[in-house]
């Protein structure tokens, strides 16, 4: 017997779908000004510090598209797994072999570049990611083992062959025994879009990966079964989709894109390859997704915003001493307000105890 | 762009820029604004916690001539040129960098401002307005492998370690020779943990050489988890970075402290005076970057006095760290008798020597 209870509702609103993600923002905006005030910081000082200064100025700007792009990446091609019930956490992993493959062909060829060489490179951490996607894929397949847990394992196997690559074949022979490749050459690197910023081409990458996301799901016959597998696999089964085919897809989907994301890195805002390729872009991109609404739009926008968290948490540092932590603070209340408001358009909340069924 | 309007638009810089410096020399004729960047946070009470410590040293010898400002936890990757740039770009005209990982990204935005200092710790390149400074870590490595070498009683000492770079891979080096020379039935078992700071994969390391055998914990990476470890088991621990006695007072024996407050200060007042210079720096005991936190009292008298006499021939020059003959795993003579390693030689280091178990991870 319980006084508070949760009572399905029979259909979502759909207006308070695309209301909740704004709605979250400004609950978390709120709670930060009472969380400012409670720290003795002046409040609007601070969230202007953090939300505002930050994209007050073309380099600003530039770096908050440098940071949502590997988010924007990477959170596309899950997005179309999670509408297809295939639960891909490895992206992190997927991102680094995709940034140790394209990085790589960027050493082999150190010295003998051309203009070839960083299509090549896409090429290359796009199949690199693939790969790594592909073995939970063969392995939920064959013998139907959760794809949630291998690729999440596989992630630190890809982070351990990374550290094994930078202290061995990938050193920079001329870096004094350092764990870090040589700084690639300007045929390996990704071309700025925007000068006087750090805004490369997998910016644009990540556009087409939008539009193609959306192309994809909204107007074709596979993005059609995707959304059916996802919402009633058994209907999936009886109209004869082909569930092991969309598997692959999903996660062959999602493998290429983080590993154009980990390419972009490398021979993006980097320049080389060292032991440390992402921040978590891959764990993040899982929230981005979610908070996006696994929508391509809401994607952008979502990725946009989270960078725009970490990025404001530096500024706010630098510019009144808020101590770091208050960046993940804000991530998770943003979170939490978006599931929170999840649960009440989709249950009612009901006091009291239920009454006895006539 | 025909070449009038062009003329016209630098004009136009021109008086923006005459704007933006008169306003900017207004400001900075009050207090020179001074940037750090940590890689963990403030609170490892370790590494970056000394850096912090020599930050606060800056702060307090200079009053209000100086402003400082930090950032911590910052990765070592994409996200560090940019932190580095908003220091630049916020009025910051001298910034420390305090990583090895911060390398690049120093070099790519001083090239950007170059009325910016930049002082980059643990690096090898430097730039006309790029500095950079470190402490011979090692020096202290041996002093504490003399003391592991009379306290062990198993003759097997756990050495916790961060990365197989050459400052660490010295470190084991340095203490191992020493060791040896005390206690040369003792032996040193390494467990990489591939971070600077990650307490559970310490405490972790810690235990399975503790499950080997060894009776002393040695760490090179920054959490004080190794040492609460060993206090835990009743083993003996030394400390890194900063004085942990309080971690574990009972099996604390010291700790290398690193003491980055003089060389700050130096290098803040040398801004401040206009003979700052994009020089290397590369102290040990004798430039007090680094010295010894105070001896566990359960140490005997007779160790302490080795470890002060050690300490005094290493400041004195009669001592070297890497004094030849030291040989290799293999037997072979790397460093012959009557030669000491050329500082060349320990900056590469990816080689153990004799008394070192395990391979170097390559």
């Amino acid at each position: 017997m319980s006084l508070i209870r949760l009572e399905p509702r029979g259909q979502a609103s759909q207006a308070m779908v695309y209301l909740t993600p704004p709605l979250a923002v400004v609950l978390t905006l709120m709670s930060g000004f009472v969380l400012f005030l409670l720290l003795g910081f002046d409040p609007m000082k601070a969230l202007h510090a953090f939300f505002i200064d930050p994209v007050s100025s073309k380099r600003g700007i530039g770096e908050l598209i440098v940071k949502a792009t590997p988010l924007t990446l990477c959170a596309i091609g899950l997005s179309i797994g999670f509408r297809a019930n295939v639960w891909n956490i490895g992206a992190e992993g997927q991102l680094t072999v995709g940034a140790i493959v394209g990085g790589g062909l960027a050493l082999a060829f150190y010295g003998h570049g051309g203009w070839w060489l960083l299509p090549l490179m896409v090429i290359g951490g796009a199949v690199g990611g693939m790969a790594w996607a592909a073995i939970p894929a063969y392995l939920r397949l064959r013998f139907n083992a959760s794809e949630i847990l291998t690729s999440l394992m596989l992630t630190y196997v890809a982070l351990l062959l990374l550290n094994f690559l930078v202290h061995g074949p990938y050193r920079d022979p001329d870096g004094f025994a350092f764990p870090e490749s040589r700084l690639f050459e300007a045929d390996a690197v990704m071309p700025i879009l925007w000068l006087g910023t750090r805004v490369h081409l997998g910016a644009a990458l990540a556009l087409l990966a939008v539009a193609g996301g959306w192309v994809l799901i909204a107007r074709t016959f596979i993005g059609f079964q995707i959304k059916v597998i996802g919402l009633t696999p058994a209907a999936a089964g009886y109209a004869g989709f082909d569930q092991k085919r969309i598997v692959w897809l999903a996660l062959l989907l999602s493998g290429g894109l983080a590993g154009i994301a980990g390419m972009g890195e490398v021979a993006g805002p980097i320049g080389q390859i060292t032991p440390n390729v992402s921040p978590g872009y891959g764990f993040t991109a899982i929230i981005v997704a979610f908070l996006g609404r696994l929508h391509p739009v809401g994607i952008l926008l979502a990725a946009l915003l989270m960078a725009l968290s970490f990025i404001g948490g530096e500024a706010a540092q630098i510019a009144m001493g808020l101590p770091k932590a208050i960046t993940g603070v804000f991530q998770g209340m943003l979170l939490f307000f978006l599931l929170a408001s999840d649960v009440l358009i989709r249950y009612r909340v009901r006091f009291g105890a239920r009454r006895a069924v006539a | 762009m025909n070449r009038r309007t062009m003329g016209k638009t630098l004009l136009g810089l021109a008086g923006a820029a005459a704007v933006a410096l008169s306003v900017g020399t207004a400001a900075a004729q009050d207090k020179l604004k001074v940037g750090f960047v940590y890689v963990g946070p403030i609170s490892d009470h370790g590494y970056s916690y000394q850096h912090d410590q020599g930050r606060l040293a800056v702060e307090k010898a200079l009053g209000d001539k100086v402003a400082t400002t930090y950032v911590e936890n910052v990765p070592e990757g994409a996200d560090a040129e940019r932190v580095i740039e908003q220091l630049a770009a916020s009025g910051h005209k001298l910034i420390f960098t305090t990583s090895f990982g911060f390398m690049n990204p120093t070099l790519k935005v001083a090239q950007r401002y170059p009325d910016v200092k930049f002082e980059h710790a643990t690096g090898y390149k430097r730039a006309a307005n790029v500095a950079t400074y470190s402490a011979r870590f090692y020096e202290g490595r041996t002093v504490v492998g003399a003391i592991a070498g009379k306290m062990t009683k198993s003759n097997v000492i756990g050495y916790v370690a961060s990365f197989p770079i050459p400052e660490v891979v010295s470190g084991i080096n340095a203490f191992t020779i020493a060791l040896r020379e005390q206690n040369p039935k003792a032996e040193v078992r390494v467990v990489w943990v591939n971070s600077w700071y990650d307490p559970g994969k310490e405490t972790e390391a810690a235990m399975a050489l503790i499950d080997q055998g060894a009776d002393v914990i040695v760490q090179h990476t920054d959490s004080p988890a190794p040492i609460q470890t060993a206090q835990d088991r009743n083993l003996w621990s030394v400390g890194q970075s900063s004085d942990m006695t309080r971690f574990g007072p009972k099996s604390h024996l010291t700790a290398i402290v690193d003491d980055w407050n003089g060389y700050y200060i130096d290098r803040v007042k040398a801004v401040l005076d206009g003979s700052w210079k994009a020089v290397d720096t590369w102290g040990g005991f004798k430039d007090k970057m680094l010295f010894l936190a105070p001896y566990n009292p359960a140490i005997p008298a007779d160790v302490v006095a080795l470890a002060d006499q050690i300490k005094a021939d290493i400041m004195s020059g009669k001592r070297h760290s890497f004094q030849g003959p030291v040989k290799d795993q293999s037997g072979k003579v790397v460093i012959p008798e009557g030669k000491s390693a050329t500082d060349e030689q320990i900056l590469k280091m990816d080689w153990y020597v004799e008394g070192v178990q395990g391979k170097v991870p390559k």
